[in-house]
């Protein structure tokens, strides 16, 4: 059972870090033609809650969701179609990579403007409410969020109507290249955050099973209270803030304060856990092979894909 | 065949048919719930959200002030398959939830290529009038209409208020519905049972040959006076059209009445500069230049702020007799005499203090 759990937090890991490692090879072609907000560094936090809240849950992001989305829906053909801007795409094009997003995989919208998705997680969390089909909202932000208004107004709402949602912080400590401290003039956020009326949890980890361990635990608590919750995680970000290349020769941060977290870079613990746990290193290897093969399959499709029909670009505005 | 049965009908005010129509739809579709700051208290948004009591807290709820998150929430549960209607005193409230509005209400559908779908109603009242001044007397329809994605409707009587938020509040899309105050007072013969009007349907509200006045909102009252005492005192018969929706615009109605009468006004109720009423004007001179027997005339707000003050207050409002004035101007008549004729005052409804 756990070796099961393990493998499958692996394949997703695996996948997220896989596609952005493509992604950041392509790039330079300039046929990828949509701003890239990579997940790099981030990879567990999505993965690790979504598989406690489950395949039924439904997910809110950001317009770094790379993660999010190929934890949720697990496939890489519309994905990368989206990216090249193909007809075959998520949204046949017209979203991008900061509009990454499936329904049928229930991650229901991202967003690229800061903190918009959060109300509208809450209000999604309103309507399961209503109907009372227990599904769980996860809405999924940075820590630049905290500064906007909305998020309070959305939080204090939540809380006041006992809806069933989990909030999710995703704290690399910048909003674009402003730190926590540089914008921050209240107390650790979680702990802000505990005198409202909810369940509260933090972790400095890039370990993806104490995410989901943190996280159903949490979650269980928000069944039994009818409460919502609150995670903070931090994370370190490898890669700037939009684009796919490094940039500690920017200078508003060190090459040296990444290094304790690539030690324990997400991807890299798992693989060793599985290992541990007595995988052979070639099976390993083998599940890998299959995520590559399946990652160029879904490249080779998307650029062979047509673009939208030139009609497309006036469709959709109206129901 | 059998005779078409009478409808029952009944003399209630605007504000009584906006009450009906939320009953009627509620009691239709489970789905449909009310909400927004002070919805349930006893004043029930002057009246318009009474008898939504009867139904349980989760269909009918008062909310903290939060418009964007508010708005927000509106949008997240019409995507999984409710259908919220928003309420605002004022209009000049939403634009807290600009940013909802604009950049995740509207975009929500094309962004996920068809995907989603936002069924939502916001409804936000226009105030006027008492030192609603420069913060509680938005009508704003321009930047609505402006943003592709949202309706905006903007009903003028009782009869169409009902139709035009029975069909909001069942269209597919997200829809700004836009109740001038005064207009609250206004009665008119309602159908008692439910029914729609279909947005994008402008109506001809009085028919003429003379000249066409296009008026949006509290503008159709204005209207209607101009076109009585012209048509005393002149012998002018004035043609009034109320698009009735902003989003989408009947612009064939417009245009028929354009061609018909081949002089047009356009009194807007709002800002003139950039406007509803540059919009339509430019579209009439599109599509008639030729025939035309008078450049399009626009009457709406100037370029300025509303005062608090009376004086200032009703230099800022354009009213019938600007319309009169104007109608004079086209048609080359002598000024009308306005000696004992009776101009709407909202001082004759509403005396303070507040």
């Amino acid at each position: 059972m756990q070796k099961k759990l393990f493998l499958s937090f692996y394949r997703k890991l695996y996948l997220v870090r896989r596609v952005e490692e493509r992604i950041r090879d392509l790039y330079g072609e300039d046929e990828m033609k949509t701003p890239m907000h990579m997940s790099r560094g981030g990879e567990a936090i999505a993965v690790g809650v979504l598989e406690a809240a489950g395949k039924n849950s439904q997910a809110f992001g950001t317009y770094r969701s790379h993660a999010l989305y190929l934890a949720k829906a697990q496939e890489t053909d519309e994905f990368f179609a989206e990216m090249y801007g193909k007809a075959t795409g998520t949204a046949k094009g017209k979203g991008g990579s900061m509009h990454i997003a499936s329904l049928e995989a229930g991650l229901i919208m991202t967003s690229a403007v800061v903190g918009t998705t959060i109300p509208v997680a809450v209000g999604a969390a309103l309507a399961n409410a209503y109907k009372k089909n227990g599904k769980l909202v996860v809405s999924f932000f940075g820590d630049g969020a905290l500064d906007e208004g909305v998020f309070w107004e959305s939080l204090n709402f939540a809380c006041l109507k006992k809806l069933p949602i989990l909030f999710v912080c995703e704290d690399n400590d910048f909003a674009i290249h402003s730190r926590v401290k540089e914008r921050t003039g209240h107390k650790p956020i979680a702990d802000v955050v505990s005198t409202f009326y909810c369940h509260t949890g933090e972790s400095v980890t890039t370990d993806v099973h104490e995410i989901y361990e943190k996280t159903k635990d949490i979650i269980g608590k928000m069944r039994v209270s009818e409460m919502p919750g609150f995670l903070h995680f931090k994370y370190y970000r490898y890669l700037e803030h939009v684009g796919v290349n490094e940039d500690f020769e920017a200078g508003y941060r060190s090459r040296k304060e990444m290094l304790s977290w690539l030690e324990r870079d997400p991807v890299k613990l798992q693989r060793e856990r599985l290992i541990k746990i007595g995988l052979e290193e070639k099976e390993v290897t083998a599940m890998e092979r299959r995520i590559n093969e399946q990652i160029e399959r879904s490249i080779t499709k998307a650029k062979q894909a047509p673009f939208p029909a030139k009609s497309e670009f006036k469709t959709d505005v109206y129901a | 065949m059998p005779k078409a049965v009478a409808q029952k009908t009944e003399h209630i005010t605007y504000e009584q048919a906006i009450a009906q129509t939320l009953r009627q739809e509620m009691d239709r579709d489970p789905n449909v719930f009310v909400y927004g700051l002070d919805v349930t208290d006893h004043k029930k948004i002057f009246g318009s959200t009474k008898g939504l009591e009867k139904f349980p807290e989760k269909r009918f709820f008062g909310t903290p002030l939060s418009e964007e998150a508010m708005t927000g929430v509106g949008l997240g549960a019409a995507l999984n398959g409710l259908r919220p209607v928003h309420v605002h005193i004022r209009v000049d409230f939403l634009l807290l939830a600009m940013n909802q509005l604009a950049n995740m209400v509207a975009p929500a559908r094309f962004g996920s290529g068809g995907a989603l779908k936002a069924p939502l109603v916001i409804r936000a009242v226009i105030g006027r009038g008492w030192g609603q001044a420069f913060q509680h007397s938005k009508s704003l329809q321009s930047v609505f209409a402006h943003i592709p994605g949202l309706q905006v409707v903007m009903p003028s009587s009782a009869y169409d208020v009902k139709g035009l938020l029975a069909s909001a509040i069942r269209s597919d899309n997200p829809v700004v519905f836009l109740e001038h105050r005064w207009l609250y007072w206004m009665e008119g013969k309602v159908p008692v049972r439910s029914y729609t009007i279909p947005l994008g349907k402008a109506k001809v509200v009085r028919k003429g040959k003379d000249v066409t006045v296009i008026a949006t909102s509290w503008m159709n009252v204005e209207a209607h006076k101009a076109a009585d005492i012209l048509a005393r005192k002149q012998g002018v018969d004035v043609e009034i059209v109320d698009p009735r929706t902003i989003y989408p615009f009947d612009e064939e109605t417009v245009i028929a009445s354009a061609r018909k009468t081949r002089h047009v006004i356009v009194a807007d109720y709002d800002w003139e500069f950039c406007g509803f009423s540059a919009e339509v004007a430019a579209r009439i001179s599109e599509k008639c230049f030729g025939i035309l027997k008078s450049p399009v005339t626009r009457i709406a707000f100037p370029h300025t702020q509303c005062a608090t003050t009376r004086p200032l207050e009703n230099e800022f409002y354009p009213n019938a007799v600007d319309i009169i004035r104007a109608i004079e101007k086209k048609l080359k008549l002598k000024p009308t005499n306005l000696k004992g004729e009776e101009f709407y005052s909202w001082e004759n409804r509403f005396r303070g203090p507040f």
